[in-house]
């Protein structure tokens, strides 16, 4: 390897490329203390997981999930998936709000929602392939050996992967600065704002196709949940729900990274908090008015009073009305807890009901109802932990919640300037 | 991108919409087929004597190439015997108003199938004579094709490090050799007839004209998922013997086809609007920033 590179860059490259393999093997050792509480309860998900997997490799699906003829799609795509990526909506919406609108308020946190949306994405979206009973030919729609350009799946499919590169080239300035390496760091600067409309796109089209993948399940879903207009909900309900992610990841994230975080951010996260709230809030009050709009559309009055109508309201009111004001409130009245308890049942919110499109709602008439094993559980918690693991590892090493928001130079980042010195 | 290439997606994104809609305000059952008349059973459920015959000629078909199970004549039949991922056929025994009917169930093969629409690999691919298949080396196991059908057809071998998606295949081997599905060839009773879709309903027309006492005025697959190949004749109202009748009469991929046209007009026309408003707000104070256009 080092000979290949000596020849193609110059004599000084190899001693060059050592001290890099060295700078990367210094990296991957920990930092902090690795007995800890959350190391140790992660690591045995994961072992666990890992042991689960190994078994559903041998022997099929079947061996460590519920799933049946009836009910082809859990846990694994209805939380993992189609929850998860509605979570990770935060990263378009920032990028829209810094690097289209430009307003530089939210730029601090940019770069953190950018990492967090593509950890989601690589894991969450990554975790579809665990689900997949002959994922060796996971490679056919791409090579292009058999488009079925007919299908939602094969758009929300492309669109995953097309995003992730989006999100990577979003983030790598980081990655450089990280290394050290100053002119790549420029040229990958010059990529973000392409990056960012073509990832908006993108995002715009795989939201609301992970709503119409639904739509040709037209008689399976209760009346209340399926509609023509799923994927204008999923969109629109995407906004807010990446958001809150992003106010309930940052109240945790600044607490355990806080000697990672700038002053910048420390000084104004509240305002952004805030701002976030405010945001929520009116796109809550917009899907709210759509729900209302496709329930008395649908004619959803006839099940008001059925049991679904009752969860369809405690869905709505409790996950969707509730915070709306509390985000209101604790906006007008500059309260944080307000914001992040709203924030909080936001999440809930959606959890609900993407499940219960996915899999409360779906097949609600079956007389035998679909319920995760605990083993779906372990693999759904081991993926969260072995995402938790690496957003760490990248926290505690890129500029990540401290960085120069301008073309300037390297933000205090000791390895790398170290590396550069030589 | 520049100018000419946008004008020509959106012509196109444009074109193809006006033609869909035209497409389907034009015919009246708007989804059976435009051009050759596929192949498919007609089922007349008044002559079944329910000897399963049909299962049995089904696994010495099919059974040893798809891991299918040999039926046993122990099993009783009843009103929700299903087809299974080791059946591709299963006869059900309802019994209405004192009197026992036995159905025979297996794929519908839609004239317009949703499996086919959702399949991202076209691993579930509709044979141009009109049989539904499933190719083992395209299909990546998603699932997505049972998520789809409106009749649940596609199973799934959830005990298997290789499963596949086991559905009946209308015997697409022997039909192109010229011979009848196993199924139809083993049925003793004439309750199966193999044909062209329009000539079967032509005979199942006839039988209801000819015989009004003996059925039901409905051919079920006739609209049913916007037309399929196997067609059904009843004396009693066809959700009395386990069909679901609040099955749409639209095809069902047309019920994400709109959403796919939106795709070429969101990816032409959001990223030109977002540049611009990019440009908008530059103030051009800092420089270029990440942003970057420096």
């Amino acid at each position: 390897m080092t000979a290949g590179l000596r020849t193609i860059g110059g004599p000084q490259l190899g001693p060059e490329f050592r001290r890099f393999v060295k700078f990367l093997l210094a990296e991957m050792r920990p930092k902090g203390p690795v007995v800890t509480p959350f190391n140790v309860i992660t690591a045995l998900i994961m072992a666990t997981s890992a042991v689960l997997l190994a078994w559903r490799f041998a022997f099929g699906i079947g061996t460590i999930t519920n799933l049946s003829q009836d009910v082809p799609w859990g846990l694994w795509i209805g939380f993992d998936v189609v929850t998860g990526v509605a979570f990770a909506g935060g990263a378009y919406v920032l990028t829209f709000l810094v690097y289209v609108m430009r307003i530089e308020k939210y730029h601090p946190i940019v770069r953190v929602t950018v990492l967090n949306g593509f950890l989601a994405y690589v894991f969450y979206a990554g975790a579809l392939l665990l689900d997949l009973g002959r994922p060796w030919n996971v490679i056919n729609p791409v090579i292009g050996n058999s488009f079925g350009v007919s299908s939602v799946l094969f758009l929300v499919a492309w669109h995953f992967m097309l995003y992730m590169m989006a999100q990577f080239v979003e983030f790598s300035p980081a990655v450089a600065e990280w290394l050290g390496w100053k002119r790549v760091r420029k040229v990958l600067g010059g990529m973000t704002l392409g990056a960012v409309i073509f990832g908006i796109s993108l995002s715009i089209l795989h939201q609301s196709g992970l709503g119409a993948l639904y739509l040709m399940a037209r008689d399976k879903i209760h009346p209340l949940w399926y509609s023509e207009f799923i994927p204008v909900l999923f969109l629109v309900s995407s906004i807010f729900s990446g958001l809150s992610m992003v106010i309930v990841e940052g109240s945790i994230t600044h607490k355990v990274f806080h000697h990672r975080t700038g002053a910048k951010l420390r000084a104004t996260n509240d305002d952004i908090v805030f701002g976030l709230a405010r945001i929520c809030m009116a796109v809550m009050f917009v899907y709210l008015f759509a729900k209302i709009l496709v329930f008395v559309h649908g004619h959803g009055g006839q099940y008001l009073f059925t049991g679904w109508g009752a969860w369809f309201v405690f869905e709505i009111a409790g996950f969707v009305v509730v915070p709306a004001v509390l985000f209101a409130r604790g906006f007008r009245q500059r309260s944080i807890p307000t914001v992040r308890l709203a924030a909080v049942l936001t999440l809930i919110g959606i959890v609900l009901n993407r499940l219960n499109v996915s899999v409360i709602a779906f097949k609600w008439y079956a007389p035998v109802r679909y319920v995760p094993s605990w083993m779906e559980i372990v693999v759904t918690l081991a993926v969260i932990s072995a995402e938790l693991w690496v957003f760490r590892w990248v926290v505690n090493r890129m500029p990540v919640l401290d960085f120069a928001m301008d073309h300037g130079e390297q933000p205090v980042i000791e390895p790398a300037a170290a590396r550069h010195a030589a | 991108m520049n100018r000419r290439d946008l004008f020509k997606v959106l012509g196109v994104a444009a074109g193809t919409t006006a033609c869909a809609r035209s497409a389907r305000a034009a015919e009246p059952p708007p989804s059976v087929a435009d051009g050759a008349d596929p192949v498919g059973v007609l089922v007349d459920t008044t002559r079944c004597i329910g000897c399963r015959m049909c299962e049995f000629g089904c696994a010495h078909a099919n059974g040893q190439a798809n891991g299918l199970e040999k039926p046993s004549f122990d099993e009783a039949l009843g009103p929700n015997r299903q087809t299974t991922e080791k059946r591709w056929t299963a006869v059900q025994r309802h019994v209405v108003a004192g009197r026992a009917i036995t159905v025979k169930r297996q794929c519908m093969h839609c004239v317009q199938p949703a499996c086919t629409a959702a399949c991202l690999t076209k691993a579930m691919y509709k044979t141009p004579d009109g049989p539904v298949i499933w190719r083992s080396n395209k299909c990546m196991g998603c699932r997505y094709c049972m998520v789809s059908c409106p009749f649940d057809v596609p199973k799934f071998e959830y005990h298997s490090a290789v499963p596949r998606i086991q559905k009946c295949q209308l015997c697409f081997q022997r039909v192109a050799a010229g011979e009848q599905p196993a199924c139809v060839a083993s049925c003793p009773a004439q309750a199966l007839t193999f044909g062209r879709r329009n000539n079967l309903l032509d005979e199942a027309r006839r039988r209801i004209y000819t015989e009004p006492g003996r059925y039901i005025s409905h051919i079920y697959g006739e609209r049913e998922a916007g037309g399929t190949s196997w067609l059904y004749l009843s004396a009693v109202p066809f959700d009395q013997i386990g069909f679901r009748t609040d099955v749409a009469n639209e095809a069902y991929p047309t019920y994400t086809k709109e959403f796919l046209y939106a795709v070429p007009l969101v990816l032409t026309l959001v990223p030109p609007l977002l540049l611009g408003l990019s440009r908008a707000t530059d103030k051009g104070e800092r420089g270029g920033d990440e942003g970057g256009e420096a």
